[in-house]
């Protein structure tokens, strides 16, 4: 195809681990929000029904939640530095309305990832240890004595409050991935981008590489 | 086991009952635990007409059968010791689900009509439609759902639903030796343990009262206390109702996550109509990009 970009002209934005890890993820908080709505509300009962049946959908929620914190864990040793707040953050956040409104000539340059992807990476995060703490209470309730109930009752507020929190993250982090940030999608897929998607929208990171 | 000739009042996570064509009194169990000799017969009646193997019993230095109740043990003595005006109270009460007017188990429950109230009062779980997830476990205010570890199902006593639908009354009424435990209308009950209440008051108990918390907005099971100023001493909660925690994550959360996230869903629409995608020129310079002050 004409249009495809020469290799020269491209950079790897994902290794093939990171990749994969990456959808692995996606499948398993997939799952987990399609039964956890079917649990939220009676009228996205059938989610759980598509999916084998309520009991199914009750059984096999708590380890697909292991496994979806265990790859949030992965990427966290992976891009936990690169995520970190910084003064770039800071400077960028100055021109966030400027993104919104996708004059991305008119903005502070981000790094690796801009301040809105590292809050998303924080919401999967710290969201995903807190649905993991609460989950893990509901999951041996019977377990719990009486006395301990107020262990219960902070899991049921925590468990839905942590919930939401993620589901905001996840529309915005699906929505700019894969409809307003073009490029992105495909970085996921085959972890390659071109260098003038890298300098417009990662123009720190690409310096940085570029340099090694 | 849901009774499908009794008209439905509630479901759990459902808004499909269309109950109040028929009408139906509410029916009570009246439980006088000043009359109550602790024979346990109630147990027994309650293990055999519901086909429950009995439980091994656990010797913790009571009368007691069972520190708790099981999910094959839906009917307990509690025996307790306390002093009261400086003179030792044996005190003994039948433990069993209140089949609340507003039941916190039915309220927390996820999987539709697995918890029902008839009715007629009755609060039963529907064993085929329950998930297992032990979310009536945090509604309860009275610890009374177990979870079976057998079939990752809850139980709790039905109050004889199948006896009741077809004009018995519930097993362990049948087996009181002494008349304690009586079956009626709560109409009817409140007035006999109304009667006895002033009996209780007029022999040297000015405490006594009937347990219906209004915090749950009443009981189906009443309970006639010696010292019904202090039911911790029978371990009753004072005021029981359903846990804020419960309250709160199925009314204001539930409505502003619910509303939250179709608005997320619609702002984004909203924003690629009106934004579209990012452009990415091809032929940037370095360096040429516009930054604004900051």
């Amino acid at each position: 195809m004409s249009n495809m970009p020469k290799p020269e002209d491209t950079v790897l934005r994902y290794t093939l681990p990171e990749r994969i890890v990456h959808w692995v993820s996606a499948l398993f908080y997939l799952y987990l929000l399609a039964t956890g709505l079917a649990f939220y509300t009676p009228s996205l009962w059938w989610l759980a029904v598509v999916l084998g049946g309520g009991p199914t959908s009750r059984f096999w929620h708590p380890f697909a939640g292991l496994a979806f914190v265990a790859t949030v864990i992965w990427m966290w040793t992976r891009w936990g530095k690169d995520m970190l707040i910084t003064d770039v953050d800071r400077r960028w956040n100055l021109t966030v309305l400027n993104y919104i409104r996708n004059q991305d000539d008119r903005l502070n340059p981000a790094g690796r990832f801009n301040t809105g992807q590292k809050h998303f990476f924080w919401t999967m995060f710290l969201g995903g240890l807190a649905l993991l703490a609460s989950g893990v209470v509901l999951w041996f309730t019977d377990y719990l004595p009486w006395s301990l109930r107020w262990l219960r009752y902070g899991a049921v507020l925590l468990h839905v409050t942590a919930f939401l929190c993620t589901v905001a993250g996840f529309i915005v982090h699906v929505y700019m991935g894969t409809a307003v940030v073009r490029g992105g999608f495909s970085s996921v897929i085959r972890g390659e981008v071109t260098k003038p998607w890298a300098r417009i929208h990662h123009p720190l990171w690409l310096e940085e590489i570029s340099k090694k | 086991m849901a009774e499908k000739s009794l008209e439905i009042m509630r479901a759990s996570a459902s808004t499909a009952s269309a109950p109040g064509i028929r009408q139906e009194a509410t029916l009570t169990k009246l439980i006088d635990t000043t009359t109550c000799i602790g024979c346990k017969a109630c147990e027994v009646a309650c293990q055999q007409w519901n086909d429950l193997e009995p439980e091994l019993t656990v010797q913790f230095g009571s009368y007691q059968t069972l520190p708790e109740l099981q999910p094959r043990f839906w009917n307990l003595i509690r025996f307790n010791e306390a002093e009261v005006n400086g003179s030792l109270a044996w005190l003994m009460r039948k433990d069993q689900c209140m089949h609340c007017a507003d039941p916190g188990c039915l309220v927390a429950c996820p999987a539709p009509n697995a918890v029902v109230q008839y009715a007629n009062g009755i609060v039963d779980f529907n064993q085929d439609a329950c998930i297992g997830c032990g979310y009536c476990i945090a509604g309860c205010p009275f610890n009374i759902p177990k979870l079976s570890k057998k079939t990752s199902r809850v139980y709790k006593c039905t109050l004889c639903v199948d006896r009741v639908s077809v004009g018995l009354e519930p097993a362990c009424i049948k087996a009181c030796p002494t008349g304690c435990l009586q079956f009626g209308s709560k109409t009817a009950l409140l007035e006999i343990g109304g009667r006895r209440v002033a009996q209780l008051k007029a022999n040297g108990f000015p405490n006594a009262g009937i347990y219906d918390p209004p915090g749950v907005g009443g009981t189906g099971v009443l309970t006639v206390l010696a010292h019904a100023d202090l039911p911790e001493l029978y371990r009753l909660p004072k005021n029981p109702s359903v846990p804020a925690a419960v309250t709160l994550w199925k009314r204001p959360i539930h409505w502003l996550g619910g509303i939250g996230m179709v608005a997320g869903v619609l702002i984004a629409t909203l924003h690629y109509l009106r934004y579209g995608p990012k452009h990415v020129p091809e032929d940037l310079p370095e360096n040429a990009r516009k930054v604004a002050p900051g």
